[in-house]
């Protein structure tokens, strides 16, 4: 059995380092937190017995089962620094076998905690631009080791980082500012980010801290009785008329308008104050914020692809927002880079040239969807909604009314399909691709073609059967998926892009500067 | 049915039927003692549970791993490694060499003892930033790491 397991691994023909036998002791040492629960389980279970012994006993078992299980992922961990690449074998039961060409690693980090530094071990991790962020880390080896892989690691790379210099594109060394907003620009910014958190948020503070209150904040009938006692009668208001209680309303919704355009505003304020955008040797630099600056770098080569966004509104005004997409995440609340937030386009077309993403040649090369993928999905929503309405006509006695709203329901849904249809559009040309989505947070994707990853045709049971397909491409921290597409033009799509994917190499497209 | 597949496609190791059928048999084998622990309790007329639950039990262990196979393809062309799968739900997959950020290959115990192993490519993309192709021999898997490695190579270079 024994030799069952250790024979494939061998077919490489090499062996690879262990890692260092002690750090057996820190991961041990480090898991033992985890093991807390197994621990009180073993002693609940043994306390109920005569022999006070088995208490002792039974945690001894647990600590060894879990030494011993970390002795078996040990024995059966190597490493192996090869010429090209560095390769990892790991797992008990389930063998991986992993190879990390010198090629793709970005970085390697040591870490050393605080026991591990005591012990003069530290732990190395190999970080590629790998889309799950899982790649390799060796816990633990020597320092020296671990200092050892690194310069290998960067002598390994510097003639391929040599190679790219020469073919790199050339960045203006001086800061020209790209963009930047005033502050009516930023006010106007703030009108259209309308928000009535404020509230979730008061409501939220009360609910966790109305144990301070000196009353129930949730009790209806002791504000009624506030009211009252400040003279507020229930009879009061319905004795002010049908026009008082409107005037009443008006005030409520003027009030709570206010207050979500002024929240608007003052966010607005506090996170764009001063924006500019400048460009620098090493990409864009932005500079915003009113108490707490923020100061952000973004190689332009890191640029995967270009989101433009609009509303039916602010559209209206000439107003659109541009996002680069990346591997980086930009803020909690904002995973792509704000290049900026309110522009009109002909200064938005200017920024995503300088990260050499250019604008659409109009309408020109953009292709509607095939209409028949909206049906399909219309159609799928009627058998339940009739499903719905049969068992009104059997069950209820007053039926005409929910069976009208059913049929309202489908109408909307129809109006939507109808609206995505109309706003969708795909396409590519020499050197990009295209796709527009969405009535209400209109959004222009674009992606040059060589930063795509991967690229996948898929096809459901019933897109298969009307010969309709959607093309999913990978890009690097963000998607794009062109959907109802015939499925000859979606092959036609992925050979094109694939011809120009093929001829550079992702090393290339995204060190280079 | 074996029309489907694109004849330029590669099929995988016909073992995989094999080990796709004791993995799923060994995943399902719960829900049939769960059957048979209600059979047991005699709540129902005898066979009620056990009877059905066989069926299905027999259908989804037997015959579609072997429909499955039939479904999956690859192909290791200039560049770029295709993956097909699915019937229902069709999946073609292409990930150029140049993008290929890792390579796994994995063995699970079931694997090992027919000599099959699952060869996964890792991409920097957030769509399919993994793409796993299972059933392969492990020799075959071991090879198309190296000529996929040595693509990436060639190509900074």
């Amino acid at each position: 059995m024994n030799q069952a397991i250790d024979g494939p691994i061998d077919v490489t023909g090499q062996d690879g380092a262990r890692l260092h036998i002690s750090g057996l002791f820190i991961a041990f040492v480090s898991g033992l937190p985890q093991l807390l629960f197994p621990l009180l389980a073993a002693v609940f279970g043994a306390r109920k017995s005569d022999n006070p012994a088995l208490i002792p006993i039974m945690v001894a078992a647990v600590l060894a089962l879990s030494l011993f299980y970390r002795w078996l992922i040990w024995l059966r961990f190597r490493y192996h620094v090869g010429d090209d690449d560095i390769r990892v074998e790991k797992g008990i039961l389930n063998r991986t076998a992993r190879s990390i060409p010198y090629e793709r690693i970005q970085d390697v980090s040591i870490q050393q905690k605080p026991l591990a530094r005591i012990m003069g071990l530290s732990e190395v991790k190999f970080e590629t631009g790998g889309g799950d962020g899982d790649d390799a880390k060796l816990s633990f080896v020597t320092l020296d080791e671990a200092n050892r892989l690194r310069a290998l690691v960067r002598s390994r790379k510097a003639g391929v980082a040599l190679v790219q210099n020469i073919s790199g594109t050339v960045v203006s060394e001086d800061a020209e500012t790209l963009f930047a907003m005033d502050g009516k620009r930023v006010f106007i910014l703030g009108l259209y980010s309308f928000s009535l958190v404020i509230f979730a948020v008061l409501g939220g503070f009360a609910q966790q801290f109305d144990f301070l209150l000196p009353f129930d904040f949730w009790d209806l009938k002791r504000w009624v009785g506030l009211a009252e006692d400040s003279g507020v009668r229930v009879s009061t208001i319905n004795g002010v008329g049908m026009a008082g209680q409107l005037i009443l309303v008006f005030g409520a919704f003027t009030s709570l308008i206010f207050i979500g355009f002024a929240t608007g505003v003052v966010r607005t304020f506090l996170r764009e104050h001063g924006f500019r955008l400048t460009q620098t040797s090493k990409g864009f630099r932005r500079r915003r914020g009113l108490f707490t600056l923020t100061d952000v770098v973004m190689p332009a080569h890191r640029v995967q692809a270009a989101v433009v966004q609009t509303g039916p509104i602010r559209k209206r005004s000439g107003w659109h927002s541009l996002k680069f997409v990346s591997l980086a995440q930009d803020s909690k609340e904002e995973s792509n880079y704000v290049a900026a937030p309110l522009a009109t386009l002909d200064e938005l077309w200017r920024i995503a040239k300088a990260a050499g993403i250019d604008a659409p040649n109009g309408e020109e090369g953009l292709h509607t969807g095939a209409k028949l993928h909206w049906i399909i999905q219309l159609a799928l929503l009627v058998p339940p909604l009739l499903i719905a309405m049969a068992a009104l006509l059997i069950f209820a006695d007053r039926y005409l009314a929910p069976i009208l709203f059913l049929s309202l329901l489908l109408g909307i849904a129809a109006c939507l399909f109808w609206c995505d249809w109309r706003r969708y559009r795909f396409g590519l040309d020499a050197q990009q691709l295209y796709l527009r989505r969405g009535w209400w947070r209109q959004q222009l994707t674009l992606a040059p073609q060589i930063k795509v990853q991967s690229m996948e045709i898929a096809q459901g049971p019933l897109a298969r059967r009307y010969g309709l397909a959607s093309l999913k491409f990978g890009i690097a921290g963000g998607t794009l998926e062109m959907v109802a597409l015939p499925l000859s033009t979606a092959q036609a799509i992925r050979a094109a892009v694939m011809e120009k994917v093929a001829d550079v190499d992702y090393s290339a497209i995204n060190q280079s500067r | 049915m074996t029309d489907d597949a694109p004849p330029e496609l590669t099929p995988l190791d016909p073992a995989f039927i094999t080990t796709s059928r004791i993995a799923t048999a060994l995943g399902l084998l719960p829900f049939v003692i769960g059957a048979g622990v209600l059979e047991t309790a005699k709540l129902l007329p005898p066979g009620t549970f056990l009877v059905p639950m066989l069926l299905v039990y027999a259908f989804v262990a037997f015959t579609v791993p072997a429909r499955k196979y039939r479904h999956w393809g690859y192909d290791m062309g200039t560049g770029r490694l295709r993956v097909v799968r699915g019937y229902m739900f069709y999946r073609d997959t292409f990930v150029p060499f140049g993008r290929i950020q890792h390579i796994d290959v994995d063995q699970g115990p079931i694997d090992r003892r027919y000599g099959l192993a699952t060869l996964t490519v890792h991409t920097a993309g957030n769509h399919n930033s993994t793409v796993a192709l299972p059933g392969l021999a492990y020799a075959d898997a071991l090879a198309m790491r190296e000529a996929m490695r040595a693509a990436i190579r060639q190509e900074t270079l």
